[in-house]
């Protein structure tokens, strides 16, 4: 059955597309202007005169190490969440008893538990633990409160998978760490990318955690490096604006390749 | 002693029963342990520690000191505190009145599977790609007085007011999180079943009376899974206030967490800001939990009822 065209429906949808397009348009346009012509014709005005000045100022004053070090942060925080996340669904999903559910419990809880709201005594436990001038600042709170959400992703992903097929493994006399290794990692690749692409979003657009943590100028993240940039550059608004556009370049190239996977992670949803 | 030769019989007798029949081995709570280890130490300690920081006084570099109720005898006595909680409140319910309505509308628009709708749904999600800190970095810049859109269309300071400086909060709130909210209405309505409406075209219902009598109470679960991230993510949104209005005007958008923010870690009140922490982490885990209540969310539930 042809659904009827829906006419309201696409006026509303034509407004939408100003309100998302219009800002995107002044963002990219302004980013490729001089600063005087931005000055002149402010954020709305006709392209002309392209110049990828905005984008050399940018990374001449070192934002490409602050990519880096997002890229190091997320690549740690993603390795952390799986190599504990995974084992502890495995558990909760096949383990019996009430340890096990009350596991699953603590991470339900951990859920409600807003990252601000114990941002004190993690920093008194981070300089306790004296990781001075490093990203493990950053990366441990980021991978601990990425945990829950990727735990319920993980266990949504590997309770899809049928008693039979652990049976089978069973008659063969296999450990659980042979099921793990030979049977639930491969089925649960999904659900495994899904908690993947999650924690890597998760630090590369954290802001609080590295503008508590981060001691030194050397270990900024692109979100701190943007909030610099507002102080250092404030004047220059095009080389600002070039600056957000290539933090978003990342993310893009993930949509680019991987979008489903993208979109499950933001949504922290089901790997099936 | 006694307890050790039981333990070992029973051991002996589960490798006889595995023996005669390989019964399915499962995985223990050991499996658990590393990464429940790491998730009390980096966030369940915390929060019993944000308790007990708050009746300490400690400015970040000495040995908190403990003073008793002195913060919680100020806490209640501070109107700023009050303020907040306001100004908190007046955010959130800013924030829901824009997102919830247009996130339905859109996420329901963009399930329907025309060629025009997956377009336009694709250039709809890209604010996605830009961190919080990006976007508001960027609507800082649009929106300046003096540099931004007001200074070309007249000389309107978006940052001068308080309501304002809200509605400029809430507007980038919404451009960046509805895409976020759309996607999940998006994938529940795709969930709904075809017979549901087209038993509702025999029957003569028309667009409206379809969407509000089909549409509207299929989309409960989702409603309730997207309420909850705004009522969250408003009580958490700092680095939008800090980015676009740095709570500003004067303190009137200082919403609670900015406010925590100030006390502990530019006025080094570490104590004090641990007060109003409490408060935030009383006030967040309190309102999910009704929710989750209120909703049912937390049994077993179906809207598949009468499919």
């Amino acid at each position: 059955m042809k659904p009827r065209p829906n006419y309201a429906a696409g006026a509303a949808a034509t407004v939408w597309l100003a309100v998302i397009g219009v800002p995107l348009y002044a963002l990219i346009s302004s980013a490729v202007q001089t600063q005087a012509r931005y000055g002149a014709g402010g954020p709305l005005a006709a392209p002309g005169h392209f110049t990828g000045a905005n984008f050399v100022t940018v990374v001449e004053s070192g934002f490409l190490r602050d990519i880096w070090n997002t890229i190091e942060v997320a690549a740690a925080t993603v390795a952390i969440v799986l190599i504990l996340g995974v084992p502890i669904a495995y558990a909760v999903v096949r383990g019996q008893g009430w340890i096990t559910s009350g596991v699953f419990r603590v991470f339900l809880l951990g859920l409600a538990i807003p990252a601000q709201a114990v941002l004190i005594p993690l920093f008194y436990l981070i300089n306790r633990i004296g990781l001075y001038d490093t990203l493990w600042r950053v990366i441990l709170p980021t991978a601990a409160f990425s945990l829950p959400v990727s735990v319920l992703v993980l266990t949504g992903g590997m309770r899809d998978i049928s008693r039979e097929m652990y049976e089978a493994m069973a008659l063969d006399g296999a450990r659980p760490g042979r099921v793990l290794k030979e049977l639930v990692i491969p089925l649960s690749r999904g659900a495994i990318a899904t908690a993947g692409v999650f924690a890597a979003l998760q630090a590369w657009n954290g802001f609080l955690f590295p503008l508590i943590m981060t001691q030194s100028g050397g270990d900024k993240t692109v979100t701190l490096g943007l909030f610099n940039f507002v102080s250092a550059y404030g004047a220059n608004v095009p080389a600002l604006l070039a600056a957000v556009v290539l933090s978003a370049v990342p993310i893009l190239v993930v949509y680019l390749f991987a979008r489903r996977y993208l979109v499950m992670g933001l949504m922290g949803a089901g790997g099936k | 002693m006694a307890s050790a030769t039981h333990t070992a019989r029973l051991f002996r007798d589960r490798v006889a029963r595995r023996r005669a029949a390989p019964a399915v081995v499962r995985p223990g709570p050991v499996w658990a342990l590393p990464g429940l280890v790491f998730f009390v130490v980096f966030a369940v300690v915390p929060m019993a520690g944000v308790i007990y920081l708050s009746f300490t006084s400690w400015n970040g570099l000495t040995s908190p000191q403990f003073t008793g109720a002195a913060n919680w005898s100020r806490f209640f006595k501070d109107g700023t505190v009050w303020q907040s909680t306001w100004i908190t409140a007046a955010l959130l319910v800013g924030n829901m009145l824009i997102q919830a309505p247009i996130s339905v509308l859109l996420g329901v628009w963009s399930a329907g599977f025309q060629r025009n709708r997956a377009v336009l749904s694709a250039i709809f999600f890209l604010p996605l790609l830009f961190s919080t800190a990006a976007t508001a970095v960027m609507w800082r810049q649009l929106l300046d007085p003096n540099f931004g859109v007001p200074a070309k269309i007249g000389h309107l300071n978006v940052f001068g007011g308080q309501w304002s400086s809200i509605a400029a909060l809430v507007l980038v709130t919404s451009w960046q999180y509805i895409p976020f909210h759309t996607l999940i209405y998006q994938s529940a309505a795709r969930a709904i079943p075809r017979s549901l409406y087209e038993a509702a075209e025999i029957d003569g219902a028309g667009r409206v009376k379809q969407f509000m009598r089909i549409t509207l109470p299929q989309l409960k679960n989702a409603i309730v899974t997207s309420t909850t991230f705004m009522v969250i993510g408003g009580l958490t949104a700092f680095d939008i206030v800090l980015l676009l209005t740095d709570g500003g005007p004067g303190t009137d958008t200082s919403i609670l967490p900015f406010k925590m923010y100030q006390t502990a870690f530019q006025t080094y009140d570490f104590g004090y800001g641990s007060a109003i922490a409490t408060f935030l982490l009383a006030l967040a885990t309190g309102i999910s939990l009704i929710l989750v209540k209120a909703s049912g969310y937390d049994k077993m539930r179906s809207t598949m009822e009468g499919v």
